[in-house]
């Protein structure tokens, strides 16, 4: 594996030299000593970053089909509308993950603030994904229009949501461990106990978040509830035409 | 249920002895307002559907149609006027926010209208274009403030920031496929890459067809997201920031679902049949610092060689906050004014948020100057031009260029009705219809455009010349050129201009 060391360079800079890695045909970097570093890693298509240290805000940004996984914590922005791909975080991330993410896998081991997921949508295939190890904070999924949530409080003491989920939400589902207060949820949501054939849809991507970040697989649908929306036009009933 | 208190809008009258009933009528009109009586071999219309687009009088062929205003007969009141006894009803029948389509109609003061030109006289002698040329050509995006030269090799050391040419100061603004057809925005593409200037791509995304239209196209990043892909920045010649709008200043937007046909669905990425949602704001920007690391995002995805514009509507705070984008690390700022237009505002945000555009440019140009950061962007105004004159005030007042959405759409045949939000628009431009958007041909829609823009730049060469200025970089910002009449000494101030009558 190729090394990297990111003392000092700016991201411009640390980004210039990762494009011409893989120009070289050079498929895995290891990044060291990265500190506050903005948009490590935008828009790739391909290649496999391994980051030791704390990337900076907008993480995998407009990522496009590479690989990111952070030995560490994460800032803002992580996968901030991404396209594809797949970004893992072994540590805590804060707000905004996943904003407007249109396909690929945000994997989070630890636990993410604010308006995490916020109008993520899918489309045909393309359909993204974000699974969160611990507790997540207010506004989760807001104006979500498509793809998969899901927080699974592991370690963790209730609540493991924080509020307003989902507000706002046309689209897509969340699935959170454990039971769901009402208070925390935002208007025209329901929440079920996860049913079978949506729970065998969401085990694959659990079970590679497991592999990913050496969990053990021991989750059963009955300890998990989904929200889903009551309609997918929110907005069709206020207006005079 | 009740009968409506809701009286026809538009009076239809149809000559009986022109009318050879060939039912043109009842074909073009997609409300269904003419319908066709086998038994009598006549037709009649049913007058409250009628929008007035003009659409069955423009095509039928014996001139037996006339749509005119229908006088409704309340008593004349100054205070209700009829446009809010026929808000109200409507609310009443229905619960719902009254949407509406295009600008701003309310008769707030259009200033262009009170800001006189000048011409030379005697001295500074006037110059015909036809003998002489005259640069309206227009650079949009950074320009520094110095330039550092190698005069040993006699080449520029400063590197210059990417420049977006236009031929001349005027644009197509935003518009997306999904407000307007597919014919529509292949037309405003088509022509802005003969004219050499910019159309843009609104926020829904861009169809994989236009990709090859690219270099003359500007895509807009919103609060949706829509089809922001790393590839629809890279096939763009710029991108755009969209944090406002004229007609709804500080909403969102919702293309409803029943817009969302399945082509419209893969330019958004988005299923069909779902609403779009464009939140109010971005919710990755609650700060100027916010809007910096986003601008950044842009120019480090796309390798700084794309221009990044942020789009402003004009509010009372608009200087400061242009002001503020500019040092966040915008290459253009576009301020769209009360009267910009839009495919469906709530008429009740439309006609009461925001304040006019020259107002606002005016205002930003100076802000902008006093700070010593003029340099740093363009200013690309927006909303409520109408003509040349307007561009070239526009100019003087301080804009690099102009965008226009409304007089473009006129080009392509609309006539005003602002029913865009139905989707019915019987000229083929506000609509997904397959039937209606047949109606406007691409082709034709482009020469439409190119003759405009064709004839906007030599109206534009004529007054530059008779100013005796033959370069429009000369008239940027200089409000010397400019006299109000007709306005209060405090309005003048605003804009930065004397009143007529008054010399250098």
């Amino acid at each position: 594996m190729k090394v990297l060391d990111g003392r000092g360079k700016p991201y411009r800079e640390v980004n210039a030299l990762l494009e011409e890695l893989w120009q070289e045909g050079i498929q895995e970097v290891l990044l060291r000593s990265i500190n506050g570093q903005r948009y490590l890693g935008r828009g790739f298509s391909r290649g496999e970053i391994i980051i030791e240290g704390t990337p900076g805000d907008d993480l995998g940004m407009f990522l496009n089909g590479a690989t990111i996984r952070v030995r560490g914590n994460a800032q803002d922005g992580v996968g901030n509308t991404m396209n594809a791909g797949k970004i893992i975080v072994e540590g805590d991330a804060r707000d905004i993950v996943g904003f407007s993410m249109r396909g690929g896998k945000i994997f989070i081991r630890g636990d993410v603030g604010y308006r995490v997921g916020i109008h993520m949508k899918s489309y045909l295939d393309e359909y993204p994904v974000i699974v969160v190890g611990g507790k997540s904070g207010d506004f989760l999924g807001e104006y979500m229009a498509g793809g998969l949530i899901v927080v699974l409080g592991l370690e963790r003491s209730r609540p493991v949501e924080g509020n307003f989920i989902a507000s706002g939400m046309h689209g897509g589902r969340i699935l959170i461990r454990g039971e769901v207060d009402q208070r925390f949820l935002g208007a025209g949501m329901k929440v079920e106990k996860t049913a079978a054939g949506e729970w065998n849809e969401v085990v694959p991507y659990l079970q590679e978040y497991c592999q990913d970040l050496n969990v053990p697989f021991t989750f059963s649908s009955d300890e998990f509830v989904s929200i889903t929306p009551l309609t997918t036009r929110p907005y069709g009933k206020i207006y005079a035409y | 249920m009740a009968k409506s208190l809701l009286l026809p809008e538009f009076k239809i009258e149809r000559d009986s002895a022109r009318c050879i009933a060939c039912q043109v009528c009842a074909r073009q009109c997609a409300n269904a307002v003419h319908t066709y009586d086998e038994t009598d071999d006549s037709l009649w219309s049913e007058e409250a559907q009628c929008v007035g687009c003009q659409r069955c009088v423009t095509l039928c062929p014996t001139g037996a149609l006339e749509v005119r205003r229908r006088e409704r007969g309340f008593r004349e009141n100054a205070n209700w006027e009829e446009s809010f006894l026929y808000r109200l009803y409507k609310q009443a029948e229905t619960g719902g926010i009254v949407l509406t389509g295009m600008g701003c109609d309310r008769p707030y003061p259009i200033y262009w209208d009170h800001l006189l030109l000048n011409a030379s006289q005697v001295t500074n002698p006037s110059i015909d274009p036809l003998r002489e040329p005259i640069e309206i050509r227009t650079f949009l995006g950074r320009k520094e403030a110095w330039l550092d030269v190698d005069w040993e090799h006699r080449s520029l050391k400063t590197v210059l920031a990417p420049q977006l040419e236009l031929s001349l100061p005027v644009l197509f603004s935003a518009m997306s496929y999904g407000s307007i057809s597919y014919n529509a925005f292949r037309s405003l593409a088509e022509a802005a890459r003969e004219v050499g200037t910019l159309c843009n791509s609104g926020e829904g995304g861009l169809h994989p067809d236009f990709y090859a239209l690219g270099g003359n196209i500007i895509v807009q990043v919103a609060s949706g997201r829509f089809g922001v892909t790393p590839e629809y920045l890279q096939v763009a010649r710029a991108i755009e920031i969209k944090i406002g709008q004229g007609a709804k200043p500080g909403i969102g937007g919702h293309l409803p679902g029943e817009k969302v046909t399945p082509e419209i669905s893969r330019t958004r990425r988005i299923p069909v049949g779902s609403d779009a949602i464009s939140p109010a704001p971005h919710h990755d920007i609650y700060s100027i610092e916010d809007l910096e690391r986003l601008i950044f995002a842009i120019k480090e995805t796309t390798n700084y060689q794309k221009p990044v514009s942020v789009k402003i509507a004009a509010v009372h705070n608009v200087a400061a906050i242009a002001s503020g984008a500019v040092r966040a690390g915008a290459d253009i700022i576009a301020i769209d004014g009360i009267r910009g237009g839009t495919g469906a505002a709530p008429q009740v945000i439309r006609d009461n948020v925001g304040i006019p555009a020259e107002i606002a440019l005016a205002q930003v140009d100076e802000r902008l100057r006093q700070e010593g950061i003029r340099h740093r962007a363009s200013i690309v105004i927006a909303g409520g031009i109408r003509s040349s004159s307007d561009v070239i005030k526009a100019v003087a007042l301080g804009a690099d260029a102009v965008y226009i959405g409304t007089a473009a759409l006129l080009a392509l045949g609309c006539h005003l009705c602002q029913k865009c939000y139905t989707g019915r628009c019987n000229w083929g431009i506000a609509t997904q219809d397959p039937i209606l958007t047949k109606r406007l041909n691409p082709q034709i829609g482009k020469r439409r455009l190119v003759n405009l823009m064709r004839a906007w730049a030599l109206e534009m060469k004529e007054i530059l010349g008779g100013m005796g200025i033959n370069a429009i970089e000369s008239l940027r910002g200089n409000r010397e050129q400019l006299r109000a009449v007709g306005l209060r000494r405090e309005e003048a101030q605003l804009l930065g201009v004397k009143l007529a009558g008054e010399g250098w």
